[in-house]
């Protein structure tokens, strides 16, 4: 065995064991974003962690970046934001119920239907967000073509005076999935004349990474179709589109109920939007502060480091040489 | 315009809308000089010429609204005797029928959300029965074979907002059409009158019942909620007898062949323009679950303002100054509450005091709550 020290805390591990081994024993996952590893105060690029072996006695630093700071923002397009909570707005019975919501989910953000609301009528959903506190996001919802929402995206930025927009490009009435080939279209476009393109996406990694390549800010992956609270319906893909992602990743439709928050953050997203599943629950403010709670639960697990899983149960204390105190 | 007979009345409602036009009938009946001023040519120009004229106090419960039940079925209660006075007075129809309604559910995705409102329905007390396909269409035939159940309410009622509106005017005492205020006048304290283009009118209350235009008359957080409505005409006559409903639509017969199919919610602000979306989505709606509308003919596709407020429940109270009272943001349920909110307010006109069902309502609440206007 091989002692080394390990963000200051002295660990063993197998002879020969590379900076990637070192950095799961530390509790972060080598594929992650955001990680950084210094070995004796040096960098080491990630390409080379495989390679790199970890020698006796030598010093690891294991950063991760999303752990720095605040401890919990995250940063989309320059932008740090606090909450990782995005709220939609569609579906809430009432304005106060809505703006009551808003405030108990702690969502800086929250995302509106330009195709839904005028944005100068007096008293509306938008004068209710501000007295939330939310900042606007707005989205294309209702758009079937690239041409509708470049169209709706630009109605945005000149109603509101925002560069970002949340593009939904739907591709069918009954699922309201995206239209893969519309979407990517819409985003090139926007991203060509200076918005912040965060795209509603189906959970495919290709048409993610497409997504991202072609320039947007982050990716909004779905759980499952919007509104039926399904939850997440293809876990792996999720954890595929997290892993080779540049750019922050937000699960995006399909949340029923808390755990589903909890877990596309356990999976590595660095946000979740959810709007039914607050603004349609039986107490709205109830739940927008159960998935206050569920992200951040799902956020701190994550960076905690789960145990891994097993076949056979593992005694939480040991067998042997016991003091009989903890018997 | 038609010029009032005095420069001085007890009391200025604004709106002859059902709202307007339900409290100035019944402030005349408790003695009051009562003048009603309306910016249009003619009365219900608003939300009242276009509503569907559901009394539907428990189809349209819903979570988090409980009080706004409780609303609706005293506003429920006054209409037998309501519609009974006014028709004998005017002899003029009011539409008012005991119909109940059927929610019915297109699919299985349907059947768990009505189940959902079911229940809280006869959570809180209220007269829902669930019933199989095959009993909803029992009681309606000509719904679609694909429906997959449904709730009856069988004390809901119905009523013609049009017709009562007509009636209502002939009732009242005086209204002034084509005035449009412009200011509520009055010495810091208390409310003087009120005046517009054409003249000043002298009085010592002010009864604001302007429906989604109330905003525009003071500090209360009313906007308005654009809702498209079509009326469709069966020469056969109408192919149902209550109210049908689906989470997505409504229709409701006149029992003169007329069916109404409502409604869009949209924040639109003030536009009223009906769209293609909107009337293709409602013929859509309408076809799922009544497949015999292809049939009817479709007259009139039109679009009016409801009065929105943050909690969806109507503002009735005193305002901030001496003298001057809201009648308002009556939401969905402004035919429903007519006459329970003109009674409410002439008391409130001639006693200062609002009935306990109306406890609550004032405009005040949303300064507390921090929301709104």
């Amino acid at each position: 065995m091989t002692s080394v020290r390990i963000n200051g805390r002295p660990h063993r591990l197998p002879d020969g064991a590379t900076v990637a081994q070192a950095v799961r024993e530390s509790g972060v996952e080598p594929g992650g974003r955001g990680v950084a590893v210094a070995l004796d105060g040096e960098v080491v690029p990630r390409g080379e962690w495989d390679r790199t072996q970890v020698a006796e006695g030598q010093e690891l630093e294991v950063l991760h970046a999303v752990q720095g700071g605040d401890g919990s923002a995250f940063t989309i397009a320059g932008r740090e934001l606090r909450s990782r909570l995005v709220l939609g707005t569609g579906g809430f019975r009432n304005l106060e119920v809505m703006t009551a919501a808003a405030r108990a989910s702690g969502a800086e953000i929250a995302t509106v239907a330009m195709r839904r609301v005028d944005p100068s009528a007096p008293g509306s959903i938008l004068d209710a967000l501000a007295a939330a506190g939310c900042e606007v996001l707005p989205n294309t919802a209702g758009c079937f073509t690239a041409r509708e929402a470049v169209t709706t995206a630009r109605l945005a930025r000149e109603a509101l005076g925002t560069d970002w927009v949340k593009l939904e490009v739907i591709g069918d009435d009954r699922t309201l999935l995206p239209d893969p080939a519309e979407l990517l279209e819409a985003a090139e476009t926007l991203v060509g004349e200076g918005f912040t393109v965060l795209p509603y996406t189906n959970d495919d990694p290709i048409l993610a990474r497409r997504l991202e390549d072609a320039g947007c800010a982050a990716v909004m992956p779905l759980g499952s179709p919007i509104g039926s609270g399904m939850g997440i319906n293809n876990p792996y893909n999720l954890r595929l589109i997290v892993e080779q992602a540049r750019v922050p990743v937000i699960l995006d439709a399909g949340v029923g109920t808390a755990s589903d928050a909890a877990l596309a953050m356990e999976a590595g997203c660095d946000a979740v939007l959810l709007a039914s599943a607050i603004s349609r629950a039986a107490d709205p403010v109830a739940m927008a502060s159960a998935m206050r709670k569920a992200v951040e639960a799902g956020f701190e697990a994550r960076a905690a480091g789960r145990i891994p899983r097993r076949h056979y149960a593992r005694p939480s204390s040991p067998e042997e040489g016991v003091a009989e105190l903890t018997q | 315009m038609r010029v009032p007979r005095n420069t001085r009345y007890d009391a200025v409602v604004i709106g002859a809308g059902l709202i307007g036009l339900a409290t100035a009938w019944s402030a005349e009946r408790r003695g009051l000089s009562v003048l009603v001023v309306e910016r249009a040519d003619g009365p219900g120009a608003g939300a009242s010429g276009v509503a569907a004229g559901m009394l539907a106090p428990v189809t349209e419960a819903d979570f988090g609204e409980e009080a706004g039940v409780a609303l609706g079925l005293a506003g429920r209660e006054r209409w037998p005797a309501f519609a009974a006075r006014l028709e004998e007075l005017t002899g003029r129809p009011t539409g008012f029928r005991e119909s109940g309604a059927l929610v019915v559910a297109a699919d299985r995705d349907d059947v768990e959300e009505l189940r959902r409102l079911h229940e809280l329905q006869v959570s809180l007390g209220l007269d829902s029965e669930w019933l199989t396909p095959s009993a909803c269409r029992r009681l309606e035939p000509w719904l679609s074979p694909r429906i997959a159940g449904g709730m009856l309410a069988a004390g809901e009622a119905q009523a013609d907002p049009r017709a009562t509106t007509f009636a209502l005017a002939e009732a009242v005492g005086e209204v002034s059409y084509g005035f449009d205020v412009e200011t509520i006048e009055n010495d810091g304290r208390r409310v003087t009158g009120v005046r517009g283009p054409a003249g000043a009118i002298e009085c010592e209350r002010v009864v604001v019942a302007a429906g989604a235009w109330s905003g525009t008359l003071g500090k209360v957080p009313v906007r308005p909620v654009k809702g498209q409505i079509l009326e469709l005409h069966g020469r056969g006559g109408e192919p149902l007898d209550r109210i049908v409903r689906s989470p997505r639509c409504y229709l409701v017969g006149r029992g003169d062949g007329r069916v109404v199919l409502g409604g869009t919610m949209e924040e639109r602000g003030y536009d009223t323009t009906v769209t293609a979306g909107g009337v293709h989505r409602l013929l859509e709606h309408a076809w799922e679950v009544m497949p015999e509308t292809d049939e009817l003919e479709l007259r009139r596709a039109v679009a009016g303002l409801r009065p929105g407020t943050p909690d969806n429940r109507p503002i009735v109270g005193a305002g901030d100054l001496a003298g001057l009272f809201w009648a308002t943001g009556h939401w969905r349920n402004g035919v429903l509450l007519a006459p329970l909110t003109g009674d409410a307010v002439a008391d409130l006109l001639v006693d200062g005091r609002l009935p306990a069902e109306l406890a609550g309502l004032g405009a005040d609440r949303f300064d507390r709550a921090g929301v709104g206007a």
